[in-house]
Order: structure tokens, then C-alpha cells, then sequence
């Protein structure tokens, strides 16, 4: 039998795994660095909790999660569509902030830094996914579905259009696309998927509360895509089964988790520096920018 | 075909394009030479969309596209190639020809749920011009690992393959080898005998008086001097702009 600590890791890699390639389709195949991600991610996990804890079943809360926060990628999309790398991160950046003043302080809503405690299990159709070895299938399934869409989305023609926005945005214009069309769906879909992703971990957990999505926990995703490799979903995935257990063995070795915290977001903030000073491609990576 | 009127645009102070007026025949080569710093690359931003005019106009086929953006223009059928290198660097030279062909590819859901390849025909149109650049090994090299020449004939072939009724070409031989550019003129002749309507900026007077029907010439966003190569060739102005540099 598999231990129930082992099963909670796999959770957590395909939770993160989903949260990667949403991010790694905006960043690695259109050149988006956005660092909104991670709010996204919230608004999934919120909208699901809230809409849980009035008694909506499973499905129709992950559904309203990816929904809703594809929403608010399509209306990111639409002040940003005109900025370029820094300005465009920055820009994001600052939605995020919004995001978590918004989650942070509208109480009556989100109970603000009080968060929202006994979010039910899963139960889809009379199947509880309560016992987590049927959460963790679950999860794989979600998280299968949700690569093999971005795959296809980035193999098939519109994903070359995707592409060749990220290595010349003018060029494609000139060419007579529509660029901010398709930014404003690939904001919507990355959204969508990491939606569905805040929506597991609102289920996983139970409890949510504003400190899970700060930009501090957009450094491991960061870190997964840049070491995966722009452009490569194959390595995103490889990066984040090594990120999610490379921290581990310091459990093991007797680490208090006072410390383990701190340690695991240092390691990932240095993880990131040495990758792009000395191999800024990742593992699997494809692609080249100037 | 293309009519420019009493075009202006002006960088704080630098005067690109000052009251510049032309009109471009179809179904010819015209040639828009002038000094470093002319406005020469300027008039073409403008005329593509990607700068906006201070003032004037521009009309493409009894169409005013002034400040009309950039796909528009594209879609109603200007095509061009950019004096820098505009490459997709990291897809290859036949994604490249593809992406130039229509812009079915933007549609999301008839490109996610369609199962079949891309079609026989954009690939044959695609393989022609690789044919017509003499690059069939190189249909699957990423575009980046070209050399520099390699990259010039690709994006040519790419502005050819984009649908167009104009193509405006920004020194396409500007430092690409004697052979080469000797290929390019080929090709660009080839152009011209299929009746395609282009305006070329180019540099290397021999060149231009070469395969040029007329020529444009332009000095400090202004016209100075139009008509045959036979005409310019002497006129003291164009001398004087020339020597002057
Ligand atoms: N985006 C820009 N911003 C400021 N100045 C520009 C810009 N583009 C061109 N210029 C200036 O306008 C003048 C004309 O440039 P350009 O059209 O590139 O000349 P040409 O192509 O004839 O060599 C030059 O003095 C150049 O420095
Ligand atoms: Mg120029």
C-alpha cells in the first residue's frame, strides 16, 4: 500500500502540475510573464470553497471555478494587451496585489484573513473522493485531461500563432493576425485550468485562507516552468515532480516544519537564480528569446 | 495602387517624413531610394499601419487606410519585409510559410477540434516557394539557426507567400552577398513579370537602376526627384543628395 504521506505528495504534484502548464502555456508558448497567475489560482480556490460551502455539488463548483477565473484572465487580458515584458509583469503584478488586497479584506465575503475553514470533500454523482487515494485519482485525472488539452492547443495551428507572437508579436500582426484575440484567449484558457487547480486545492485542503496566494507561492511555479523549459510541457511536468519532492528529505533528516517553510521557498528562489544564470533554457527547453 | 498625400510624421523635432506626396503604379517595380535617415523606412511604417500619421493621407486602391491598423492593412492587401530581421526564431522555415498564408489559424476552436493536417495545398504553396529560394533541404530548420542571407530569403519568400495585391520590400539586399543579391533580382523580376505591384527601398543605386520601372527619391522626408532610372540617373539633385551624405 502506498503511504498516505507518498499519496499526498502525488496530490500536490498534479495540483502543481496543472498550475505549471497554465503558466507555461502563457509564458513559455506566448511570451506572457504573468505574474497574475497566481490570483487566478485564488479566484478558482474562492469561487469553489464559497460556492461549496452553500451546498453546490463538486462538479458544478470546479466548473464555476475555471469559469470564473477564465473571466478575469479574458478581463486582464484587455489592459495589458499593448505592454511588453517588464511593463506587462508589472502590470500583472499589481493585478495580483489587487486580487489579494480584494481576497484579504472584503471579509464579508471571504472571511479575510480568518479564511474559509470546512470546505466539504468531493463527492461527484454519489462517488466521495473523500478518502485522498480517490482525491489523488481525481486529481491525475484532471490533471491528464487539462496537459492533454494544452498540448493540443500548442501543437495545432493556433498554437503556432501562439508561438510566433511570443518570438515577434509585429510580425504576426503584419502578417494580418488578430494578436490581441489570441492573447485574450490564451489568458482566458491558462486561467481556466488554473482555476480548475485552485478549485482541487480549495477540496484537497479544506481551508483556504489569503496567505495561500501570494506571490511567494508563485516562485516554485515560476521555478517549474523556467527549469522545465519555455516552450516544453514534457519538461514541465519532470520539473515538477523533482520541485515538488526535492524539499522533501529535509523532513526526513528531522527539520522542524518552523523551518522547512522558509527552507523550501529558499530553495526554489535559488533554484531559480542558478538556473537562468547557467542554463536559462531549462531541461527541456526550445525556445530562444532575444 | 498606392497614393501618398502630403504625409507627415515627426519624431520630437526630427522631421522623417515631411509633406511627402507619391503615387505608385501597378504592376511595376518602384524603387524608393534616398540617404541614410531619408524617412524611406518611415514611409513604410506608416504606410503598414505601425506609426500614425501627424497628417495626410494615404489611400491603397481608392481606399483610405490612414491610421487604419496594422491587420487591417495587411488584410486588404499590403504585404512587407522589414529592413531587420523579423523572423519566428524558434519555428521552423516551413511554420514560417504557413503561418504567412491565411489567418485560419487564429480561429480557436475550428483549429483545436480539427483533426486533419495541415492541408496538401498550403504545404504545396509552401514547398513552391522553398522551391523558389532554393532552400527545399531547410523546410523543417528552426528559423534561428539560418545565416543571415538564408534569413533574408525566407522572410522574402514569406512576404511573397502572405495573401497580398502590394509588396514593399525594405532593403531585401542590404548586406547579403553578390550572389545572392543577384538571386533576389532574379527573383524580384520573376515578381514583375507575374504583374505584381512592389515598391522597394534600396540603397545600391546600380541595383535599383537595375530592375527598377521608376524611382522615388527622398531627402529629408521630402520627394526630391521621380521618374524613369534613365531621368534620375543625372539629375544633379539626387547627385547632390547622394555625394552629400
Ligand atoms: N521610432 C522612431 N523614433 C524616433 N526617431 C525615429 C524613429 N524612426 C525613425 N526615426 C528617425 O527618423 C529619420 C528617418 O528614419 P528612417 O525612416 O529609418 O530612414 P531611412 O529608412 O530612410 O534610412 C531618422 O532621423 C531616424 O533617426
Ligand atoms: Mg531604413
Amino acid at each position: 500500500m502506498i503511504s498516505a504521506y507518498f499519496i499526498h505528495l502525488l496530490i500536490l504534484i498534479g495540483i502543481y502540475a496543472i498550475l505549471a502548464i497554465s503558466l507555461q502555456l502563457a509564458m513559455g508558448f506566448v511570451g506572457l510573464f504573468n505574474l497574475g497567475h497566481i490570483s487566478f489560482y485564488a479566484i478558482g480556490a474562492y469561487t469553489s470553497a464559497l460556492l461549496a460551502l452553500q451546498g453546490f455539488s463538486f462538479w458544478f463548483c470546479i466548473l464555476s471555478a475555471g469559469i470564473i477565473a477564465m473571466l478575469f484572465g479574458f478581463l486582464l487580458s484587455i489592459p495589458t494587451h499593448k505592454l511588453k515584458g517588464d511593463y506587462f509583469a508589472l502590470a500583472t503584478l499589481s493585478f495580483s496585489f489587487v486580487i489579494y488586497a480584494v481576497v484579504l479584506n472584503w471579509t464579508g465575503l471571504t472571511r479575510g484573513p480568518l479564511g474559509l475553514p470546512g470546505i466539504p470533500k468531493p463527492i461527484i454523482f454519489g462517488f466521495n473522493f473523500a478518502n485522498n487515494f480517490n482525491f489523488l485519482i481525481l486529481t491525475f485525472a484532471v490533471a491528464l485531461v487539462s496537459y492533454l488539452i494544452i498540448k493540443k492547443i500548442t501543437t495545432s495551428p493556433f498554437g503556432k500563432v501562439l508561438q510566433a507572437i511570443r518570438d515577434d508579436e509585429l510580425a504576426v500582426k503584419i502578417l494580418g493576425k488578430n494578436t490581441f484575440k489570441m492573447k485574450f484567449y490564451t489568458f482566458g484558457i491558462s486561467a481556466f485550468f488554473v482555476g480548475i487547480a485552485g478549485s482541487l486545492y480549495a477540496h484537497y485542503i479544506t481551508f483556504i485562507d489569503p496567505s495561500s496566494f501570494t506571490l511567494w507561492q508563485l516562485i516554485p511555479v515560476i521555478t517549474i516552468v523556467i527549469i522545465g523549459g519555455l516552450g516544453s510541457l514534457k519538461g514541465t511536468v519532470i520539473a515538477t515532480i523533482i520541485l515538488v519532492l526535492l524539499p522533501e528529505p529535509l523532513r526526513f533528516i528531522g527539520f522542524p516544519s518552523s523551518i522547512i517553510g522558509p527552507a523550501r521557498q529558499i530553495i526554489y528562489a535559488l533554484l531559480l537564480l542558478l538556473i537562468l544564470l547557467y542554463k536559462p533554457r531549462g531541461f527541456f527547453g526550445k525556445v530562444e528569446l532575444e | 495602387m498606392l497614393k501618398i498625400q502630403n504625409l507627415k510624421k515627426h519624431f520630437s523635432g526630427v522631421k522623417a517624413v515631411n509633406n511627402c506626396s507619391f503615387e505608385i503604379k501597378p504592376q511595376a517595380i518602384t524603387a524608393l531610394i534616398g540617404p541614410n535617415g531619408a524617412g524611406k523606412s518611415t514611409v513604410f511604417n506608416l504606410v503598414s499601419g505601425i506609426l500614425k500619421a501627424d497628417a495626410g493621407k494615404i489611400i491603397f486602391n481608392n481606399k483610405n487606410i490612414t491610421n487604419s491598423s496594422i491587420e487591417k492593412i495587411s488584410n486588404s492587401g499590403v504585404s512587407r519585409l522589414f529592413q531587420q530581421s523579423r523572423l519566428f526564431n524558434n519555428l521552423t522555415v516551413q511554420d514560417n510559410f504557413l503561418l504567412a498564408l491565411n489567418n485560419e489559424d487564429t480561429k480557436f476552436w475550428s483549429s483545436f477540434i480539427s483533426l486533419r493536417e495541415t492541408s496538401a495545398d498550403k504545404k504545396n504553396k509552401a514547398a513552391k516557394i522553398l522551391k523558389l529560394i532554393t532552400m527545399e533541404n531547410f523546410a523543417d530548420t528552426l528559423a534561428r539557426d539560418l545565416s543571415y542571407g538564408q534569413k533574408r530569403l525566407v522572410e522574402l519568400g514569406r512576404a511573397i507567400l502572405n495573401p497580398h495585391k502590394f509588396l514593399m520590400l525594405d532593403e531585401p539586399v542590404a548586406g547579403v552577398t553578390p550572389k545572392l543579391r543577384e538571386k533576389i533580382a532574379e527573383i524580384l523580376l520573376m515578381l514583375k513579370n507575374r504583374k505584381e505591384t512592389i515598391l522597394l527601398i534600396e540603397h545600391d543605386m546600380n541595383f535599383t537602376f537595375k530592375i527598377a520601372d521608376d524611382i522615388i527619391v527622398l531627402e529629408r522626408g521630402k520627394v526630391i526627384a521621380k521618374g524613369k532610372p534613365s531621368e534620375i540617373k543625372d539629375n544633379p539633385k539626387v547627385l547632390e543628395a547622394y555625394l552629400g551624405e
